[in-house]
């Protein structure tokens, strides 16, 4: 009998043995070439900057975490709040959050609309939500650059219709990032509310219907509850890469639009400030990860209450 | 005549849709249709041509950076493959271990650290092994490829894998096939729309990437994506349409065989 049991045990143990060389490679190609760097850069983030870029080896400061929020006057030693980063800081969490709503505002409507055509029908909706959606980023942000730049099709047909007689500028602002993030992320948006939109039961909103409830009130009360867990996932799938955006506000925003994305890439780039990067960078991460942690919470919480 | 009632209809809901889906599509559209202009400009239209689709063909530099894109592309995109089909073997179909948690969290984290950061941690530690080793040549592309790649690859075969029960396994066992045979035999054919579609969106991805290629590329090693943004920051031709044009066919295609293939599968 126990022999049967050491038998059974050892073949689970086996199993497990040979379900991590398995997935060792898969493993080990992740941590050379995306978690371990990552650490390197936790590690760079509390050493002194090097004179050219790049850092002093094992010799340690807190200079890198400072300047993230703070600066030093370079005359009278006083300490300041660093503004230039603050005020990016703030345009990167403001600029992310508008996007999210307005993808929010337009992709539910549309996610409800596919969700709502006969079977047969919504896969040839999906797949037209699809392509933009595997369509490169860079050819995206090109064709909203086109549409809205100075000499763009916006502009070119409000000139010809006599509307406005000089162009808008548009390009290299706050505005066109918006336009652009929210063009590029919508798809990223409708597919998770799609995915729960279709899973929705509309009895329950009949049976609200029949007890006098008027249609916003049952998407209000009924829609909207039952398919929250949609609604987050799609706002952190927009939140957070509009939030390390890089591309985006680095064409449509011109020099002086930057964001965080940006002004990590300055450090490791002309500013030559290695340590200061680095903690930008693992200040976005946290961020990144504490979103996608409220979000698991917020995932976890109404699976409960649904059951 | 008043439409029936439908306790589905929300009022301006298809209104609205209707415009995300003109959208989404008119700049894309007006992209194509300027590829094929006349003229030297994107705003002014001068009559059909190919001209713009010839001179990107001749561009030596176009021609460089798409070469080495459809070089990683598929290198990356078949490591990658590999590696999630054997990591999707071995997290599913099981009882939980310890460690599973783990691997799933590894094995996703390229998903879920922003791009940008993932970009300078690998020129940061790249750079240093260039030093080291003093080899810069395509494999540091390639491997920050394939690490970026693994999630996308992992996802639809693991979603296969889920649909599949050990029956037939089991079965071919009894029937005293050794591991191997029962791999290459059973597992594998029935797994394969699952691989198939897990290579596809691990080869878009690769070759869509722009911002990690930017940071780790060497010096001379552009791809179609980091050529075009550098072009972008200037004033652009029509050639720029052009190339985008056949980039955005070329995604079309991989997406609607993958769209196709993960439905027949249901």
């Amino acid at each position: 009998m126990t022999q049967a049991q050491d038998i059974i045990r050892a073949a689970a143990r086996r199993d497990i043995r040979n379900r991590w060389w398995l997935s060792a490679p898969a493993l080990v190609i992740i941590f050379l070439a995306a978690i371990g760097p990552l650490f390197v850069v936790v590690l760079y983030s509390v050493m002194v900057k090097g004179d050219y870029g790049d850092v002093k080896y094992w010799q340690f400061s807190g200079q890198g975490w400072f300047e993230v929020l703070f600066e030093r006057d370079m005359f009278d030693n006083t300490v300041s709040f660093a503004d230039a980063h603050l005020s990016i800081l703030w345009r990167s969490v403001k600029l992310a959050a508008i996007t999210t709503i307005v993808t929010l505002i337009l992709g539910f409507p549309t996610a409800y609309f596919i969700a709502t055509r006969p079977r047969h029908r919504r896969d040839l909706w999906l797949f037209l939500i699809t392509i933009p959606f595997w369509t490169n980023l860079l050819i995206r942000t090109f064709a909203i650059q086109e549409v809205f730049r100075n000499e763009g099709l916006l502009n070119v047909a409000l000139m010809r219709t006599g509307l406005i007689d000089q162009p808008i500028q548009i390009m290299f602002t706050d505005f066109a990032i918006l336009l652009g993030m929210g063009y590029v992320y919508l798809p990223l948006m409708v597919l998770p509310l799609y995915a729960s939109l279709e899973k929705f039961d509309f009895r329950l909103a009949e049976a609200a219907a029949d007890l006098y409830a008027n249609s916003s009130r049952v998407l209000r009360r009924i829609i909207v509850p039952m398919v929250m867990p949609g609604i987050v996932a799609g706002s952190i799938l927009v939140f957070v890469p509009s939030l390390g955006a890089y591309v985006t506000p680095r064409l449509l925003g011109g020099g002086k639009n930057l964001m965080l994305g940006n002004l990590i890439e300055l450090q490791f780039g002309q500013g030559r400030n290695w340590p200061l990067g680095s903690a930008l960078s693992i200040s976005l991460t946290a961020i990144v990860m504490l979103s996608l942690l409220v979000y698991v919470r917020a995932a976890s919480k109404t699976e409960a209450r649904h059951g | 005549m008043a439409r029936p009632y439908s306790v589905q209809r929300q009022r301006g809901f298809t209104l609205i849709a209707l415009f995300c889906f003109v959208l989404l599509y008119l700049p894309m559209v007006t992209l194509v249709v300027y590829a094929f202009n006349a003229g030297a400009t994107t705003s002014a239209w001068e009559g059909l041509s190919l001209r713009w689709f010839h001179a990107a063909a001749a561009n030596e530099r176009i021609i460089d950076a798409t070469l080495r894109s459809l070089t990683i592309a598929p290198i990356a995109g078949l490591i990658a493959t590999v590696a999630a089909t054997m990591a999707a073997l071995a997290t599913t179909r099981t009882a939980p271990y310890r460690g599973l948690t783990f691997k799933y969290a590894f094995i996703n984290q390229p998903l879920m650290v922003p791009e940008i950061v993932t970009a300078v941690a690998l020129l940061v530690v790249f750079s240093r092994v260039k030093i080291w080793t003093g080899y810069s040549g395509l494999g540091y592309l390639i491997a920050a490829h394939t690490a970026f790649c693994i999630p996308f690859a992992y996802l639809p075969i693991r979603a296969r894998l889920e649909t599949m029960d050990l029956t037939l396994e089991r079965a071919a066992a009894d029937l005293y096939a050794r591991p191997w045979m029962v791999l290459r035999r059973i597992t594998l054919p029935l797994l394969w729309p699952g691989i198939l579609a897990g290579f596809m969106l691990a080869f878009v991805v690769s070759l869509d990437d722009v911002v990690i290629t930017e940071f780790v590329k060497s010096a001379g090693q552009e791809t179609l994506p980091t050529y075009m943004l550098g072009q972008l920051r200037r004033q652009t031709t029509p050639e720029m349409n052009a190339i985008s044009t056949v980039f955005l066919g070329l995604s079309v295609a991989i997406v609607t065989l993958f769209f196709f293939l993960s439905r027949k599968t249901d």
